[in-house]
């Protein structure tokens, strides 16, 4: 092997260990990174992590919207129609956030229980929630009992 | 009638597109001149009928035709004009028709300014060209037509999404669609030298001002993408690392790998293997963008309305294409010669070295897209890949990157001298190294990362200079600028120059709106006043105003800075009549080294209102370092040196012995 | 191996990813079945359209076929099926309503211009009734059957080539069935 070639190939050596230690640590970092999907019937089974943020998702619960006197703090209830959980927000909610839209909140559980939300989104039009909020509230339907005559109270 | 005739046109241009992918490529294998030559004339008639086809659905919008499924969509008899015209782009079947129609354009040009090129090897590329148009006809007429009735027809449209309804919006797409259609070029020209088996220098001069083009547009279309997300979506940011938005910076990424790649080849011979490929992946990747982004595969705030079905169509369309493609590649391979050696330190490794990273941040951005659906393919959970590992993953790779883009252009081909480039580079790393620590010790350690960014642009800006100079000093000194500029090679390293500049200046606009902009979410009373930075915000209330086709809440604030009067700015909280869901409009203080940026919330009790408060600092540069680079790569596509075949045709001038023929080895 | 084995490496890497997509696709909610199928449709009372003090619920399915659209004004491609369901009505075909989330003036307006396919209409104001029937967008459609078990949902406007295909037959079996 020429003196070149050699040289040649320590480089390239060089630079594909590099590479991988590289993408090694970024993979690493994206294990971090993760944020799971919960629906409310899984953070009340406990399902959810404890200490690390998580997105819950869900539909509003009518009347549960309430604004705190001052600053811009906002309290309101998540549902899948099965179980509820309450979430608050402090800062400006997105302009289709309303009661009965489907949203999905980026946050951390405290030690109440209260869901604390330091992002809320709610971006698709009326007519279509985000996938992952329809599939909760399919799995919490398909749980439930079918009795058919049951009324639903969300 | 119109909307008929602009159906039929669309058939008309598939039927086209079939004889153009057949006749032409089989012509160039069976060396039937008659056939070879009908690709251009094939190509012109294409044009022809998607222009048609365009117009016809531009004439349906302007004339309000709601009897049009897509009209009566997206168009309202009280939108803008302007708005009427871009809301033909504005949904999925529209902006097909736009993709097919541009890709015509493309083909003309190739058509056109290829007269100094074998006629087979045009041949070859229209055809492949001509394949790539039957699959976005066959898509737009079997699953899309824009053109499909509604009866009866409504009295009024549903109107363009609110949120198109900027002009930044409106001309995002066609700059986008120009950039991955573009890409189509370089594909097709890559493709059309792995049938004909001879991939050479001459391939690669060719592709290459195609392939700066189209990344230009590309490089522009997001551009604008991100300045209309900062100014419509109203919370001031400027990227989100979304699905769509990556779909749209892999292509570049890979495109820049490509026109660096294209360069060695070009000049060196080598490489050519990682040319060809990446010249497949880049529209590999455009086509990759166009299904993730119209599919319903994954969840974003741009995505079309998605059609499973549809996605579909798309996916067995991408696996035709990409994979026959890599297919070729794979068998042609073995077959395309070694270029020319290089040792271990010189310009060749270094473009490798940047290549490398650049494939890797490219695969990174990839993988973390696709990761949510990775996860709940495999039933591991539903995700979502958070903007920080985005950015750390970016941030960490770059910086190597900008310390190989200095040393590059002062590095020889070949083989360079460790000391002799040490010496080059000596003034460059001072400069950077102390401007580093100037700018982050003032502040807490948390301004590390303003320091290393201000370090690395100092790096990219000394080491210009210093190649500018040395370049200057042998082509005859300052005086000799213009001259230089217009020599053969000349615009290449301008554009160059001019790119790299735009890369630091980018640099520099990210990370000091990153690190030093201040957000305050605030509820205020009119007339109270809030100070942000020094600078007085005072709300004046929020008054009713109407539009054309909306009402606003206008709001009123005063801008103020040691007592004088800054700006005075208005927010606006929109309600379009068709739509009831209302839309946030920013009040925006523009300034080249600072944005006051304010927006609406929601009305709270007792006349209070919620703000978002923001200074953003150097935000602007993000967008002018990203034009820059796009305008580099427009300079570098004039040069010359990518004409001289043609001036020597068409003046008969003795043409310098330097030049490339067709065909021959460096 | 053959020169070119090496050089297959993108071609697998990128079949790998296709697998993928396309399993993408198949795992959008969309297209799963809803899980309403052969379950008994969610109970429900709601203000007719036309007559408010009157109600609709599902007692008035039972004993016989009946589809149920879920519509409103604001919807376009609710418009696109409109004929298509007066024609399914033509037929003999009983269809409700089900006006989701919408203004009952428009909605009686929308009736009035074109056509009435409904025997009646239950105006959901706020969309609740449309979310436990696991409504994701408009128009959609329900096929009951007599005992009242959702059989079919149709997502999408219905086509003439669906009321062939799809619908007619269905509701011809159930109508012959128990």
């Amino acid at each position: 092997m020429t003196p070149t070639r050699r040289k040649r190939l320590i480089l390239i050596g060089l630079m594909v260990a590099g590479v991988a230690v590289a993408v090694g640590f970024a993979l690493n970092a994206f294990n971090q990174n993760l944020m799971y999907f919960y629906a409310p019937s899984e953070v009340i089974a406990g399902e959810a992590p404890a200490n690390h943020p998580f997105r819950l998702g869900g539909l509003v619960t009518k009347g549960s919207v309430h604004r705190l006197p001052n600053g811009l703090t906002t309290r309101f209830d998540v549902t899948d129609l099965t179980k509820t959980v309450s979430v608050q927000y402090t800062g400006i909610l997105p302009d289709l956030f309303r009661e009965g839209q489907g949203i999905v909140a980026h946050g951390k559980l405290n030690n109440d229980g209260v869901f604390i939300a330091d992002e809320v989104l709610a971006k698709h039009d009326e007519k279509y929630m985000p996938p992952e909020v329809a599939d909760a509230l399919k799995k919490s339907k398909a749980a439930k009992p079918a009795t058919g005559t049951a009324e639903v109270t969300p | 009638m119109i909307p008929e005739l602009g159906h039929f046109a669309l058939i008309l241009a598939l039927c086209l597109a079939v004889v153009q992918a057949i006749f032409p490529l089989i012509g160039s294998l069976n060396r039937t001149p008659s056939w070879t030559a009908m690709a251009r004339p094939l190509a012109y008639g294409q044009f022809v009928f998607l222009a048609f086809a365009f117009a016809a659905l531009v004439h349906a919008f302007l004339t309000d035709d709601f009897s049009v499924l897509y009209v009566a969509q997206n168009g309202n008899t009280e939108m803008p004009t302007i708005y009427k015209v871009s809301a033909v782009w504005g949904a999925h079947e529209g902006s097909l028709l736009l993709w097919a129609f541009i890709l015509s354009i493309w083909m003309i040009a190739v058509a056109a300014f290829t007269r100094s090129l074998p006629d087979e090897m045009v041949a070859r590329v229209l055809s492949v060209m001509g394949m790539i148009s039957i699959g976005f006809l066959s898509f737009l007429l079997f699953t899309s037509n824009p053109f499909a009735r509604i009866f009866p027809a409504p009295l009024q449209g549903a109107e363009l999404n609110p949120l198109l309804q900027d002009f930044g919006l409106a001309i995002h797409p066609p700059m986008l669609y120009m950039g991955y259609v573009g890409m189509s070029v370089a594909f097709s020209f890559a493709i059309a030298a792995l049938i004909g088996g001879k991939l050479d220098n001459a391939w690669a001069r060719w592709s290459r001002p195609w392939t700066l083009v189209a990344w230009m547009f590309l490089g522009t279309g997001i551009v604008l993408g991100s300045w209309w997300a900062y100014n419509e979506l109203g919370w001031g940011g400027w990227w989100f690392w979304d699905p769509v938005e990556n779909a749209s910076f892999m292509p570049w990424l890979a495109g820049t790998a490509l026109v660096h790649s294209l360069a060695v080849t070009e000049k060196r011979g080598a490489f050519k293997r990682w040319t060809v490929l990446l010249a497949l992946l880049a529209f590999s990747l455009s086509l990759m963008g166009t299904f993730l982004v119209r599919s319903g595969v994954l969840t974003s705030v741009h995505a079309f309305a998605s059609d499973p079905a549809r996605g579909m169509f798309i996916l067995v369309f991408l696996m035709v294409v990409i994979g026959s493609s890599l297919l070729l590649y794979a068998l042609r391979a073995p077959s395309i010669s070694r270029g020319g050696g290089f040792d271990a330190l010189s310009r060749e490794t270094l473009l490798l070295g940047n290549n490398l990273i650049l494939i890797v941040i490219t695969a990174l951005v990839l993988l973390g897209t696709l990761a949510p659906l990775i996860y709940d393919a495999f039933n591991w959970g539903k995700i979502s890949v958070g903007f920080p590992w985005f950015s750390t993953m970016f941030i960490t790779f770059t910086p190597l990157m900008i310390l190989l883009m200095g040393a590059a252009p002062l590095t020889r081909w070949k083989h360079q001298d460790g000391g002799e480039l040490l010496r080059q580079l000596r003034l460059a790393l001072l400069l950077s190294v102390a401007a580093a620590i100037v700018v982050a010790l003032p502040f807490a350690a948390d301004n590390g990362a303003a320091g290393v960014a201000v370090g690395l642009s100092v790096w990219l800006l000394t080491t210009l200079l210093t190649s500018a100079w040395r370049r200057l000093r042998h082509h005859g000194g300052i005086s000799a600028l213009i001259a230089d500029f217009s020599s053969r090679g000349g615009r290449s390293y301008y554009g160059m120059w001019i790119a790299h500049l735009g890369v630091a200046i980018f640099i520099i606009g990210v990370t000091f709106v990153t690190q030093f902009d201040i957000r305050k979410d605030v509820r205020m009373s009119p007339a109270q006043e809030i100070v942000v930075n020094g600078y007085r915000f005072r709300f004046d209330g929020v008054t009713p105003r109407q539009g054309p086709n909306y009402v606003a809440q206008r709001g009123t604030i005063h801008v103020s800075r040691n007592g004088h009067e800054v700006a005075v700015l208005h927010p606006e909280k929109r309600t379009y009549n068709m739509k009831s869901r209302p839309m946030t409009e920013a009040g925006i203080d523009v300034g080249l080294f600072r944005d006051i940026y304010v927006s609406l919330g929601e009305p709270l009790k007792g006349g209070d209102w919620a703000l978002r408060l923001y200074y953003k600092p150097m935000v602007r540069w993000i967008w002018l370092g990203g034009l820059l680079t796009a305008l580099g790569g427009l300079l570098s596509a004039s040069d010359p040196r990518y004409r001289l075949r043609v001036l020597a045709k068409v003046t008969g001038r003795d043409v310098p012995s330097n030049t490339l023929a067709a065909g021959e080895q460096a | 191996m053959p020169a070119y084995a090496r050089y297959l490496a993108p071609l697998l890497a990128f079949l790998a990813l296709t697998a993928l997509l396309y399993k993408g696709l198949s795992i959008n909610p969309r297209t799963i079945p809803s899980p309403l199928i052969d379950k008994p449709a969610p109970a429900f009372r709601l203000p007719a359209l036309k007559h408010p003090e009157q109600f609709i619920s599902n007692a008035d399915f039972q004993g016989k076929v009946t589809l149920l659209n879920v519509w409103a004004t604001w919807c376009v491609a609710c418009r696109q099926e409109h004929q298509n369901l007066v024609q399914l009505r033509k037929q003999g075909v009983r269809i409700y309503g089900l006006n989701y989330k919408d203004k009952r003036p428009a909605a009686e307006q929308w009736l009035q211009q074109f056509g009435n396919p409904y025997i009646a209409n239950a105006f959901d104001a706020d969309g609740r009734v449309g979310i436990n029937w696991g409504v994701y967008g408009t128009p959609e459609t329900f096929v009951i059957d007599k005992q009242g078990i959702i059989r079919h949902k149709y997502i999408g406007p219905i086509t003439l080539n669906a009321i062939q295909n799809e619908i007619l037959p269905l509701v011809k079996q159930l109508r012959e069935a128990d």
